[in-house]
């Protein structure tokens, strides 16, 4: 009686792992859900946050409903998670988000070890230092000694120590989750310094009662490409995040905007937008889409030049000019390949 | 008609596996176990099927790659060059402080709050009742977050910080500072005498116990445990030329360095789980002390023994028994609590091993399997050590 313990046993559980279902592509998910599942940061001006209707508004927001737009028709069907710097890749890697829109570099390790696919570079940034005016630094390189606010699970921390190591200078870290956090430290004097991508720096200190009482110092110390990005193993769906992201830049070179779209569209002689448009061709069938999703999305968010100005450009608070993240026509380095 | 009542074939039916108590109990182990086995292999299967589907492997090789991270409490050398086991291993060792600390720390608040929570003064009793009601009744992530803020903004910066008891004590809103010991030369004997006088007390001690019970004569124990405590050590000391200093902490340039830093995240997780685990302590001694009948304490009175000495003498000692089991699931409590440091930056081992190794590696299952392993060791080892205590102030049968 007792021998059959084991055998039934085994054969029942393998016949159980064998129930779990395959999953279907990350497309044909979002399509059934009719949502997209995106995950932003936990709050940081200009790139996620909510607005006082708690809508979420910002640069790496307009992004997720441009997708949202392109593949399920309607720039509102998104549902966003809030992740930290350390909760992000698990949340994606997880599947419990189909994309991940967060001010993340893009890295060797992410891409080959994590195994995750980045769709581009949204925005060209480097790691900077922020520190109260009132402490008389002026470069980074005085900072040996001094206690350091950085955020767990980022680039910045790996950075900020090899940039001590190189420069053969000491520091205290003081580790937090969120931005949100490392503000209310580095304002209460937990930490002299408040170090992240220098777009965050600007974006956090758009947010202080006196902005002017803290400066960014001149060092850059590190290169942080930042984008989208989505797990290993679904092209077609890497694809689209793709396309979505290039579809924005493109239209900026052309003069495409929310507000022209539909008549350029139209009217354009211009064989790449009228392909980029869905007017000509059947480009949008390659990757699964309707062929005016870059139309759809544009109409949604903006070109990329208009997402941008809209949340962090030098009209906005967080007052960040163009830089390395104009058009290549104008000088910087956001250069799609062509739409053909 | 004498038939017997027992059906005389034996023969098997498949309904006896339920009807018949002798097999029934077989069946339903049985049941329990397939159910048990195939929910374990569907967990394995699925890990093994996702992480394939992933295309990551399984593999603890990570853990000898540098880390790439600085860590600021640390109780062992570390920089950011040593391997990601290195920083488990400080994490670990910042785990097992604090939960020390804190287990300390709120046994004697809570022993200190539950003796007065029976106080017969009105007042004293039911502010220890506010007490007790209010800090076991708020989160203790909510505490910890709270009690952090009190720190950072109550305590002043390193540049205004007025050092206390002559320079001994720095406290800012970064950390507090005690001077830290320097070592050179011939310290070890130094250290080693100290240590063999610490064994000699233990021994000293029963020697004049035995004596006592022998011959009734009292030595003073305390005198002499003093003495021997101090006088090698100090003669040592001396003829080894000093080879112990003690460094001040001293303001330079940001901070304050040299001696021994608490950063503030240590103090404030300490505190918190001190402050909110001595709660729950407290009520577990006053419910021992409650259990310990009357007669008892009105025995001790009668036998002429004053109120404190009765507490010491009778009542506590035999509320050892009822308050130890417990004890031990508070202290349980405390170490698995200590996990909500990273909430406000304190590096324990959910922090390095179970956050940034996590993260940076996106090694999550080899990370998580580590974490829960570690956690189950310390809880374990502390209910052994606590259950062997528990045996010998149990009531002996004799
Ligand atoms: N680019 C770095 C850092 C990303 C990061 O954590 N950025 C901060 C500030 S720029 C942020 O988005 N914080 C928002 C939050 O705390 O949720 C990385 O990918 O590791």
């Amino acid at each position: 009686m007792k021998k059959m313990i084991l055998p039934v046993a085994l054969g029942a559980a393998f016949a159980a792992t064998s129930l779990s279902a395959a999953t279907a592509g990350t497309l044909e998910d979002v399509q059934e859900r009719g949502t997209l599942r995106c995950a932003v940061s936990t709050g940081l001006a200009g790139f996620s946050y909510t607005d006082e209707n708690g809508k979420w508004q910002g640069f790496d927001v307009d992004y997720c409903r441009a997708v949202a737009a392109a593949v399920l028709g309607d720039a509102d069907a998104v549902e966003f998670s809030p992740t930290t710097g350390k909760t992000r890749f698990t949340a994606l890697a997880s599947g419990e988000v189909d994309i991940l829109s967060r001010n993340t570099t893009w890295t060797y390790s992410r891409d080959a070890d994590l195994k995750f696919t980045f769709l581009g570079v949204s925005y060209y940034d480097g790691q900077g230092f922020m520190v109260k005016k009132s402490l008389g630094v002026t470069s980074a390189k005085e900072l040996d000694g001094a206690t350091v606010c950085i955020q767990t699970g980022t680039t910045t921390e790996l950075n900020l120590s090899d940039y001590f190591t190189a420069e053969g200078m000491s520091y205290e870290p003081l580790s937090i989750e969120t931005n949100t956090e490392g503000r209310a430290n580095y304002l209460a004097d937990a930490c002299d310094v408040y170090t992240t991508d220098a777009s965050g720096l600007a974006a956090s200190r758009a947010t202080f009662e006196n902005a002017a009482d803290h400066i960014i110092l001149p060092e850059i110390i590190s290169k942080e490409p930042l984008g989208p990005l989505v797990r290993h193993g679904d092209d077609q769906w890497a694809d689209i995040g793709r396309w979505v992201l290039n579809a924005m830049k493109i239209a900026e070179e052309k003069g495409i905007t929310a507000a022209n779209a539909d008549e350029m569209a139209a009217t354009s002689k211009d064989p790449e937008v009228k392909r980029l448009l869905g007017a000509s061709g059947e480009m949008g069938a390659a990757i699964g889409l309707n062929n005016d999703f870059a139309l759809v999305a544009i109409k949604a968010v903006g070109n990329y030049g208009e997402s941008f100005e809209r949340h962090l450009g030098t009209q906005t608070k967080v007052n960040l000019a163009r830089g390395l993240n104009a058009v290549w026509t104008e000088g910087g380095l956001q250069y799609a390949p062509p739409f053909r | 008609m004498s038939t017997s009542t027992v059906p005389a074939d034996n023969s098997f039916q498949l309904s006896q596996l339920w009807r018949d108590a002798r097999y029934r109990s077989y069946t339903i182990q049985i049941i329990a176990l397939v159910v048990a086995l195939s929910v374990v292999m569907m967990l394995i299967g699925n890990a093994v099927e996702n992480l394939e589907a992933l295309g990551k492997d399984f593999n603890f090789g990570f853990l000898f790659e540098p880390a790439g991270y600085d860590i600021g409490q640390r109780l062992v050398e570390y920089t950011s060059a040593s391997g990601h086991w290195k920083a488990a291993l400080v994490g670990l060792l910042n785990t097992l402080l604090v939960a020390f600390l804190a287990c300390l720390a709120a046994t004697v608040i809570g022993v200190f709050v539950g003796v007065l929570r029976l106080s017969n003064n009105w007042v004293i009793s039911r502010l220890m009742a506010v007490y007790i009601e209010g800090v076991r009744n708020v989160p203790l992530l909510l505490q910890i977050l709270a009690w952090y803020a009190v720190f950072i903004h109550v305590f002043p910066k390193p540049k205004q910080a007025e050092p206390l008891l002559g320079g001994a004590l720095v406290a800012t809103n970064r950390g507090f500072y005690i001077p830290g010991f320097t070592y050179e030369g011939a310290y070890l004997a130094v250290v080693a005498v100290f240590l063999a006088s610490i064994a000699g007390i233990f021994i000293f001690r029963s020697w004049a116990k035995k004596r006592q019970e022998e011959t009734g004569q009292i030595l003073p124990v305390g005198l002499y445990s003093l003495g021997l405590l101090i006088v090698p050590t100090a003669i040592v000391y001396f003829i080894a030329g000093m080879p112990i200093g003690l460094e001040f902490p001293t303001l330079k340039g940001f901070n304050y360095v040299g001696g021994t830093k608490a950063g503030t995240p240590l103090i404030a997780l300490w505190f918190a789980l001190s402050i909110y685990s001595a709660a729950f302590v407290a009520e577990i001694v006053r419910a021992g002390i409650m259990a310990i009948s009357k007669g008892q304490t009105e025995a001790a009175y009668a036998l002429g023994l004053r109120p404190q000495r009765t507490m010491s003498l009778v009542v506590l000692p035999q509320s050892l028994r009822i308050i130890i089991p417990p004890m031990i699931s508070n202290y349980l409590n405390i170490t698995k609590n200590s996990s909500l440091a990273i909430a406000v930056g304190y590096m324990d081992l959910t922090g390095t091993l179970g956050g940034i190794t996590l993260n940076q590696t996106g090694r999550e299952m080899e990370c998580m399997l580590l974490l829960m392993a570690t956690y189950l060791v310390i809880s374990l080892t502390i209910s052994a050590v606590m259950n062997y205590y528990n045996e010998s102030v149990k009531l002996k049968g004799r």
